[in-house]
């Protein structure tokens, strides 16, 4: 019975989107304030509805209805709870329901601050809202419901949940991947909304802007957690591979931190208006070329777990819609928007610009390596791949003479900025930075592009410090009470670019300076490894819920001395008969010690692969640093007051 | 002019889509190898046989094929006969036993018989993965100087042999 309901629950659901899509709108059109005000009630009911279906099917799995088709192809009675529970959003319909609920999740968030907008635009944002949650509802319940049942023959127990896919990262990796995807769509509808209603001044940049900072917090955690699941459950210690998925995942981010800073501008100084909301929509595009690429199985990717092309033609429908529909929408209207103002090449208006065309070239470029196989295919011309040499060659000085500029964009004033202004920071700050990172390339005899990459990052550094300290050195309160005044965007800003510094450093040691060895050990032995000795003193057999594994016992001596034990595994599940390793980490500061049990030699012997892996943690920190910032951004005081406090 | 412009992304978007449409249910499994023309890439991995480390410089230095195959794998019950075949015509045959278990795997050549002159433990697939292999059986034809000349998704059979067969040269 309850599956029913739930499925009832989300047609209803289907419904109220339907009128949260075009009611308002028309009482936008005909005026009437009293259509334009069901915007709010609707979203709440529309997304009551949902949670419904959604606890509902989370339901089902906790108390393993094997009746629903999609509990027991995805989840067995042996699991554990949380596994149960995850494995929710393990597969395709599941995974959707998800998506559905964060978005109408971000609706009713919308709703709840409607009073920081003025009286017409929120419920217009509501509804553009609306019509998305409408297009991804149909597409659930048209082409993959997830409460379809098996009955009356319903099995007695289900498939299980892939092995991969059993992990802490991944329970959390896709919800937190989706708010930020998902969260991008409220920058969109405030886009949107702004073309149909002609506002296009530079308020909308301002209610859009903590929305768009917190999203992209989101994404940058959801990415960040997904790249630290793949470094220990993959078993091979990368931390990104490039692949169709993660680029899926990099471009939103990519275009998302170019939306970041051109609404900074356009709020400030109202130029860029045209090219902002063209980049609002092509964020969101890009999370839904996303969803596209993952769902259809127009690409092939090593981790698509649930792609299907019969539902490719829906989405494409859908992104068709969503996308053309606002493309062709902006085609029309933006003709009517005119920057006015004009602005100097130093001023800091010049800086963002620099700033955004390289994210969006970056953006391109990681687009056209995704999409370059099936373009290439579509005209015949044959079938090609392209891997990370492609991506690492272009990608790589791009990003990094972003990151240059990065550091000294925050100095400049703007409209104009004196050279003066820039002079002595940015000299100061390249001498320090050549000569710290070459003495410590010398002593650790990195090569030439470690000396660059690490000089790159202290100069981000004693730019950034150096900026803040000429902010609260100013004037003549003392530099306590200026250094609390400074606006906590200033502080999100700055706690973001500190945070690519740390990723950046991560990156460049972690790929020059790690080592790996595979040995062929026996209980007993020892092996040395960049300066650690690695004893393997034993090896049992253990029991999990649905496996059972060889467990070694590793302890790492540094100079004598146990800095570390490590119990990699091999498991059997059970279920699908699918061997799985588990690798065994001893995470540090400045290094990571991995290991991870191959294969079974002949009598005691074990092939075991070892890796040092230098400051790999950095990049993970780094991309913690970031989501803090954009959250402190997206918490500024600024945008809590109410429009009439305001006009 | 202006206006003109303004339709520019809606126009890209709509070629994207075309391509996207044209792409849908397209077999996007079929591959050739980027790796065509390069050299195997480096790689350590334990014999099967003698449970040594064997590198990129233990391969045939004559022509020869890397045959990735697996336990698990239906197709691999098919094609090992013929490589059984083959092997007896005397082709060389480096074997990658690709994600599986050496118990099953040394069962499997037991009952068989084994064409392989070096057979590798791919336990993790990594190989797999520097190769860009999409499943087993996959087949790579390598010349005398080392350089990967071909790739043959699915089992090797007396159809596409001669195919296969002329890239061995």
């Amino acid at each position: 019975m309850l599956p029913e309901i739930g499925q009832f629950s989300l047609i209803l659901s289907l419904f109220f989107a339907l009128s949260l899509a075009f009611v308002p709108l028309i009482g936008y059109w005909t005026g009437n304030r009293l259509l334009l005000e069901t915007a709010r009630p609707l979203t709440f009911i529309m997304s009551f509805l949902v949670l419904v279906s959604f606890v509902i099917l989370g339901w089902s799995f906790a108390v393993d209805d094997f009746s629903v088709l999609y509990v027991s192809q995805n989840s067995n009675s042996q699991l554990p709870i949380w596994y149960k529970l995850s494995a929710l959003w393990g597969g395709h319909e599941g995974s959707l329901l998800l998506w559905v609920l964060i978005l109408v999740g971000w609706c009713s968030a919308v709703a709840l601050k409607i009073k920081t907008l003025p009286k017409d635009i929120g419920p217009i944002v509501l509804s553009i809202l609306g019509m998305v949650s409408l297009g991804f509802l149909a597409f659930l319940l048209f082409t993959s419901s997830p409460f379809v049942r098996l009955l009356p023959n319903a099995p007695a127990d289900g498939g299980d949940l892939n092995p991969l896919l059993q992990d802490i990262g991944l329970i959390v990796h896709p919800p937190l991947l989706y708010m930020g995807y998902v969260g991008f769509s409220v920058a969109f509808a405030f886009a949107v909304a702004a073309l149909i209603t002609g506002s296009l001044n530079s308020s909308w940049a301002r209610w859009a802007r903590p929305w768009t900072a917190a999203s992209w917090a989101f994404l940058t955690l959801g990415i960040t957690l997904g790249s630290w699941w793949a470094y220990y459950e993959l078993g091979w210690g990368g931390w990104w591979f490039w692949d169709p998925v993660e680029n899926a995942s990099f471009m939103p981010w990519l275009a998302g931190t170019a939306l970041l800073h051109s609404l900074a501008v356009t709020e400030k100084r109202g130029v860029f208006k045209s090219w902002t909301v063209l980049l609002a929509i092509f964020t969101f595009s890009l999370s839904l070329l996303g969803t596209f690429l993952v769902r259809s199985g127009v690409l092939t990717s090593v981790h698509s777990f649930a792609a299907d092309p019969t539902r490719g033609v829906f989405i494409l429908t859908l992104l068709l819609i969503l996308v053309g529909g606002s493309l062709l929408l902006y085609a029309v209207r933006a003709a009517q928007v005119r920057s006015s103002v004009s602005f100097g090449v130093t001023g800091r208006e010049a800086w963002l610009l620099l700033n955004n065309i390289l994210l969006t070239v970056l953006t391109l470029t990681v687009l056209l390596g995704t999409l370059y196989p099936l373009i290439f295919d579509a005209l015949d011309l044959g079938k090609i791949s392209v891997g990370a040499p492609y991506f690492n060659t272009v990608f790589t000085p791009i990003a990094l003479l972003l990151i240059v500029f990065m550091a000294v964009g925050p100095l400049s004033k703007w409209h104009n900025t004196k050279p003066s202004v820039f002079l002595w920071p940015c000299l100061v700050s390249a001498v320090l930075s050549i000569l710290i990172s070459g003495v410590i390339t010398f002593i650790y005899e990195f090569n030439l592009i470690a000396w660059l990459s690490l000089s790159v990052a202290l100069w981000v550094v004693c730019l950034s410090f150096g900026d803040w300290f000429i902010k609260v050195s100013a004037g003549t309160k003392g530099i306590i009470p200026r250094a609390r005044q400074l606006p906590r965007n200033y502080y999100g800003m700055l706690l973001a670019h500190l945070g690519i510094v740390v990723t950046l450093v991560g990156i460049v040691l972690v790929s020059l300076n790690s080592s790996e060895s595979l040995l062929r050990l026996s209980p007993g032995d020892q092996a040395s490894v960049a300066g650690y000795e690695f004893r393997f003193d034993a090896l049992e057999q253990v029991k999990g819920p649905n496996y059972v594994a060889d467990k070694g016992h590793f302890t790492a001596y540094k100079n004598g001395l146990p800095v570390a034990e490590l119990h990699p595994e091999k498991r059997l599940f059970t279920t699908r008969q699918q061997v799985m390793t588990e690798a065994a980490l001893d995470a540090g500061f400045t290094r990571d010690l991995y290991i991870s049990l191959g294969e079974k030699l002949d009598g005691s012997a074990w092939g075991v692969r070892i890796y040092v892996k230098s400051f790999v943690r950095w990049i993970w920190l780094g991309g913690l640093m970031m989501m803090a910032g954009g959250l402190l951004a997206a918490l500024d005081k600024r945008y809590k007051r109410r429009v009439n406090d305001h006009a | 002019m202006r206006k003109f412009l303004l339709f520019v992304p809606l126009v890209i978007f709509l070629i994207l889509g075309t391509f996207f449409y044209l792409q849908l249910g397209k077999d996007t499994q079929y591959m050739p190898s980027a790796l065509i023309g390069k050299n195997v890439p480096s790689f350590k991995m334990v014999s099967l046989k003698t449970d040594q480390v064997l590198t990129q410089d233990d391969l045939p230095k004559q022509p020869y094929l890397i045959n990735f195959w697996g336990t698990w794998c239906p197709a691999c019950h098919i094609e090992h006969p013929f490589l059984v075949e083959l092997a007896e015509q005397g082709v060389t045959l480096v074997g990658v036993d690709y994600k599986d278990e050496k118990s099953l795997a040394e069962q499997w050549l037991a009952q068989k018989g084994n064409p392989y002159t070096m057979i590798l433990m791919d336990e993790l697939g990594r190989f797999g993965v520097d190769l860009g292999v999409t499943g087993a059986p996959e087949t790579f034809v390598v010349n005398a100087s080392g350089q990967i000349v071909y790739r043959h998704q699915g089992p090797i059979n007396a159809d596409n042999w001669s195919e296969i067969k002329g890239y061995l040269q």
